[in-house]
């Protein structure tokens, strides 16, 4: 009876143990949600969306974010297209071509998982260096190759997560059939369309809410821009310089684009998570 | 559910032992002759395989007749499968592997450094133990194969896919979800599709890796009597775990043990007279 009373107590307490670190955690990012709606949201308005900044913004006056929502859609989207269309190939490399004990591919992996884990600021500071070396200044093309090199350690693992895991006997069904390494590629990527939308849902997030990458790359300016080498702005500066305001209105307005931004995100998750779904009941 | 599982399995057998019966009648003489008659489509020669440290086939020389069915017996792991990816190189797809000897199709030898792999593979279909659709339609996973062998006009790859899933009896069940994933099919549909996307590429033999052992007892016959039906025309090569479908369909056995081939011949001289020591007991059940 003893012993039993005993295994049930120590029940209790890794339960609870675990019941107070998700707790915490929740409430936690709870409480962040609430911060930026009740600070952003009396900020919000329909001006906030549809306008870029007119003279006095930075001061409390008249204008909106939309130079930072359209400048983090354009380096968004230009940067995942970049992204995969590098990384497509090298995954496909290590998975067709390397054998899983190869060096070159065992070293390959190991670096990405490394990079994943280099802080973005690295990455801005490098992309700084590269546009000075090519004579580029803060533009749309320069943050966009910076947020590329920095999200493209997130979709090499995860899509190669996903890609080691098609069957073997797939491969050797199609090799079976008289079709070269590289004619197998179409039934390889279909086979993996939930994890590269899981990848690119991953690498969205990391670079639509970085900052420090396209600190000195992109650098900041309150109109769209017209051409690759013009200056974008970006949500998360547009929220790192009103923060940084004395002015209280302005603090709320980098609320809202906090908000903007979250709100981005989610629309992108459920997105994805429709589309992963749909595939994934045509998946095998 | 036990007595209606007892009940499918009993029925199988006793199907199964009438054409055992029929084709002992009827076959074994065909059989004799086809087999010392025709030229052996493929032959092994000194073949040797080492996986890493583990001499895995040890001077395999081997026949295997054309247009019949031969099946490859023996208790598990003794190379079975290796030897069958040999005939096709899928086993150089692991760097591990090292191998000697000669393969030769049709006297070309498959381990020749000027082998045209994608054109010997192409000679042999392959049939695996679970079936594995290509992540595409129906129609797509038969018109695979003639794609990339270069068949782009719609109305020939219709014809070829509505040819090859007739070949295999699935055509009715599926004519009208031709554009419906593969995935869907039952295992035994699937099953019937890989043999058919293995036929559309006009391939001479046929290896089947245990194509039976992950079905149910209907769809498992049902590929057993398309063998049947397909051995006038292909040189069919089976690796089966069960020693009775080697009985049922079989016109030549060879028995494996340890990575060493220790009896080939005519299905019912090996089977029924097996002149080593250990096929027979093997046979009699001795081991597995």
């Amino acid at each position: 009876m003893k012993h039993r009373s005993i295994k049930k107590v120590e029940e209790g307490i890794f339960k609870g143990l675990m019941i107070i670190a998700t707790l915490t955690i929740v409430i936690s990012l709870f409480m962040i949600v609430v911060a930026i709606v009740k600070r952003g949201l009396p900020a919000m308005s329909w001006d906030m969306v549809s306008k870029i900044p007119s003279g006095g913004f930075y001061l409390g006056k008249e204008g909106g974010l939309l130079n930072a929502i359209i400048g983090s859609v354009y380096i968004v989207i230009g940067s995942v297209t970049l992204g995969l269309c590098s990384s497509l190939p090298i995954v496909l490399y290590l998975n067709l071509y390397l054998s899983e004990k190869s060096r070159l591919a065992q070293v390959t992996r190991l670096s990405f998982d490394v990079l994943f884990g280099i802080p973005s600021i690295v990455y801005g500071a490098f992309g700084f260096t590269l546009m000075v070396y090519l004579g580029l200044r803060s533009s749309l093309l320069a943050g966009i190759l910076t947020v590329t090199i920095l999200i493209i350690p997130i979709l090499i693992r995860s899509i190669d997560e996903v890609m080691r895991r098609v069957p073997k006997e797939m491969k050797d069904a199609a090799l079976s059939l008289g079709a070269t390494k590289s004619e197998i590629i179409k039934p390889m990527l279909k086979q993996v369309v939930p994890g590269i939308i899981t990848a690119v849902l991953l690498a969205v997030g990391r670079g639509i809410g970085d900052a420090a990458s396209v600190l000195f790359t992109a650098g900041y300016t309150d109109s769209i821009p017209t051409s690759f080498s013009q200056p974008v702005a970006t949500l998360p500066l547009a929220i790192f310089f009103q923060l940084s305001s004395p002015i209280s209105e302005v603090q709320d307005r980098a609320y809202a684009a906090a908000l903007i931004l979250t709100f981005i995100v989610l629309l992108l998750s459920i997105f994805a998570r429709i589309f992963s779904r749909k595939f994934s009941k045509n998946k095998i | 559910m036990i007595p209606n599982i007892l009940r499918v399995e009993k029925f199988i057998d006793v199907s199964a032992e009438k054409l055992h019966v029929e084709k002992d009648s009827v076959d074994l003489a065909k059989a004799n002759q086809i087999l010392l008659s025709n030229k052996p489509h493929i032959r092994v020669r000194n073949l040797n395989v080492h996986l890493t440290k583990n001499h895995i086939l040890k001077n395999v020389n081997l026949d295997i007749p054309d247009k019949a069915i031969t099946c490859i017996i023996g208790p598990s792991g003794c190379g079975k499968t290796t030897l069958l990816k040999t005939f096709n190189r899928l086993l150089q797809n692991s760097p591990e592997v090292k191998i000697d000897g000669e393969v030769l199709v049709d006297g070309e030898n498959v381990h020749g450094k000027n082998a045209n792999i994608e054109e010997i593979r192409k000679k042999m279909g392959l049939l695996s133990q679970r079936p594995c659709p290509l992540p595409m339609s129906i129609f797509d996973n038969v018109a695979y194969g003639p794609r990339i062998h270069g068949i782009r006009r719609k109305r020939t790859l219709k014809l070829i896919v509505e040819k090859y899933l007739t070949e295999v009896g699935l055509w009715d069940e599926v004519k009208d979800r031709l554009k419906s994933p593969a995935s869907r099919l039952s295992i035994g549909q699937q099953q019937r599709l890989c043999l058919a996307r293995g036929l559309a590429v006009k391939p001479e033999i046929l290896l089947g890796d245990e194509a039976t052992s992950a079905l149910d007892p209907i769809s498992g016959k049902k590929i057993e009597e398309l063998f049947l039906k397909l051995r006038d025309q292909y040189s069919i090569v089976l690796v089966t775990h069960t020693l009775r479908q080697a009985k049922r369909i079989a016109d030549y056995v060879i028995f494996m043990y340890l990575g060493e081939v220790i009896e080939a011949g005519p299905a019912a001289e090996v089977l029924n007279n097996p002149k080593q020591k250990l096929t027979q007991e093997y046979l009699s059940g001795n081991f597995s």
